[in-house]
């Protein structure tokens, strides 16, 4: 953003493809584990929905708490008690897939045809067989829909807790900003973008390796 | 615990009520530039959504932005919008955190305003096209009123992440209430940034809780059981 520099210097770009590709793997890191961790969490509590239907407004009104809460501020909020380390970025990071996730497992079981289930007990599955034989697959789909869209926003909100001494590609956008050089901010933004783009691109393969019947013939 | 109590301190010392940093200042600036991107968002995503669902076309561009909206995180936005802000001799701050701020805020509405006006039962409007309305009527004055509901929600989504999203602009010398956070951060003045974040935090719940208020009173009664839920 100085005069007469290009926006984006391809030798600074040559000169640290090191440091991107470790920026990569933080950032992948961060974010797989929170998905990962999450969706861990996200599915006990979308089983205890689903039993316990009176438990959904108290876990969806946590829940909706925390994803309204800007990531910023929840970080900064967690800082006392856990510090600027990996921990307090992921407890955020996990909090918002929550109510992204719940919505959908709960919606995957929830929309599973009543005559399907009848049929299932019908033929003599017992209530764990039928969870885990005829709900599951039939809910993969909205599911794994859910799972794209908690980890496309979580690579992006990985980029804010480079302001807690995280951040993956944040870093790159972070450092551009303090230095005032548009390359190094370019550069962490497209690769952020470009990495979600990816992921879910991966997640729609999944998808389709695993549900082949909804894919449209 | 002392954090709680400095935080406390810091909310009742009468030095942080006055000057360019006082906290009602720096709520007015955070609420003043979220509003104005909200407005300038509203403007176009909503014409353009409600446009789409009334005549069916596009669906698929109506869709996938909300789907592009999602895959840009608001840091890259503020990335992309800090250069181009710079090539057109805005400077920093208040400018380049408007302009990631606006794209931030269409996708939800756009998306909402499409689905919410392409979901009005067809019959409806069969009907209304026979008791003589024109195109523009039946927009003003069925398809608007029944996807006013989804609308909203879409604009409640918008706002909480505009709201959320103003507290980087901090990061590009902007004002608001991340400076809170940003200088706390900077100087490690913990309890200026904690107040900061519980500032932020409040605020976005406060929008959150207000539109949802909003949304709840201005949903035709005769709607308000089937299409309250999203």
């Amino acid at each position: 953003m100085t005069e007469g520099e290009p926006l984006v210097r391809w030798d600074w770009v040559a000169g640290h493809l090191d440091e991107i590709a470790q920026r990569l793997l933080e950032h992948v890191e961060l974010a797989a584990i929170a998905v990962g961790v999450g969706f861990v969490i996200a599915f006990g509590l979308a089983l205890l929905i689903v039993r316990r239907p009176r438990l959904e407004s108290p876990i969806t009104f946590v829940t909706g708490t925390l994803y309204t809460i800007p990531s910023l501020a929840l970080f900064v909020l967690l800082i006392p008690y856990t510090g600027l380390s990996v921990l307090t970025a992921e407890i955020g990071l996990v909090s918002y897939t929550l109510l992204i996730l719940i919505r959908n497992i709960v919606g995957g079981i929830r929309g599973v045809p009543a005559d399907v289930l009848e049929a299932a007990t019908g033929m003599g599955y017992t209530p764990r067989q039928r969870l885990w034989r005829v709900e599951m697959p039939l809910a993969l789909a909205v599911i794994i829909a859910g799972v794209r869209v908690a980890t496309i926003s979580t690579i992006g909100l990985v980029t804010v807790t480079a302001l807690i001494g995280q951040g993956g590609f944040g870093y790159f956008i972070l450092i551009g900003i303090q230095r005032f050089f548009s390359t190094e901010l370019i550069v962490g933004a497209v690769c952020s973008v470009m990495l979600a783009i990816g992921a879910d691109g991966l997640l729609v393969l999944l998808q389709h390796r695993l549900t082949p019947w909804t894919r449209p013939a | 615990m002392s954090l709680f109590v400095d935080t406390l301190r810091w909310f009742v010392d009468p030095a942080h009520y006055q000057g360019s940093d006082a906290i009602q200042t720096r709520i007015f600036e955070h609420v003043e530039l979220s509003a104005l991107a909200m407005l300038l968002a509203a403007a176009i995503a909503l014409p353009i959504g409600l446009y789409l669902g009334h005549t069916g076309r596009l669906a698929f561009v109506a869709v996938n932005v909300a789907n592009i909206g999602r895959a840009l995180p608001s840091l890259a936005l503020l990335a992309f919008a800090l250069p181009l802000a710079f090539a057109l001799g805005l400077g920093l701050g208040f400018w380049p955190t408007l302009i990631a701020l606006v794209p931030l805020a269409i996708p939800p509405m756009l998306t909402n305003a499409y689905v919410g006006a392409r979901a009005v039962d067809r019959d409806v409007i069969e009907s209304a096209r026979g008791m003589g309305m024109g195109e523009f009527e039946i927009l003003r004055r069925i398809e608007i009123p029944l996807a006013l509901p989804l609308v909203l929600a879409g604009m409640r989504t918008s706002a909480v992440n505009v709201v959320a999203t103003a507290t980087l602009g901090a990061l590009v010398a902007g004002g608001g209430l991340g400076r809170y956070i940003v200088d706390g951060l900077g100087l490690q003045e913990y309890d200026r940034l904690f107040a900061g974040a519980l500032l932020v935090a409040l605020l976005a719940i406060l929008v959150e809780v207000a539109f949802g208020t909003f949304e709840r009173r201005a949903t035709s009664p005769g709607l308000r059981t089937a299409a309250a839920t999203f």
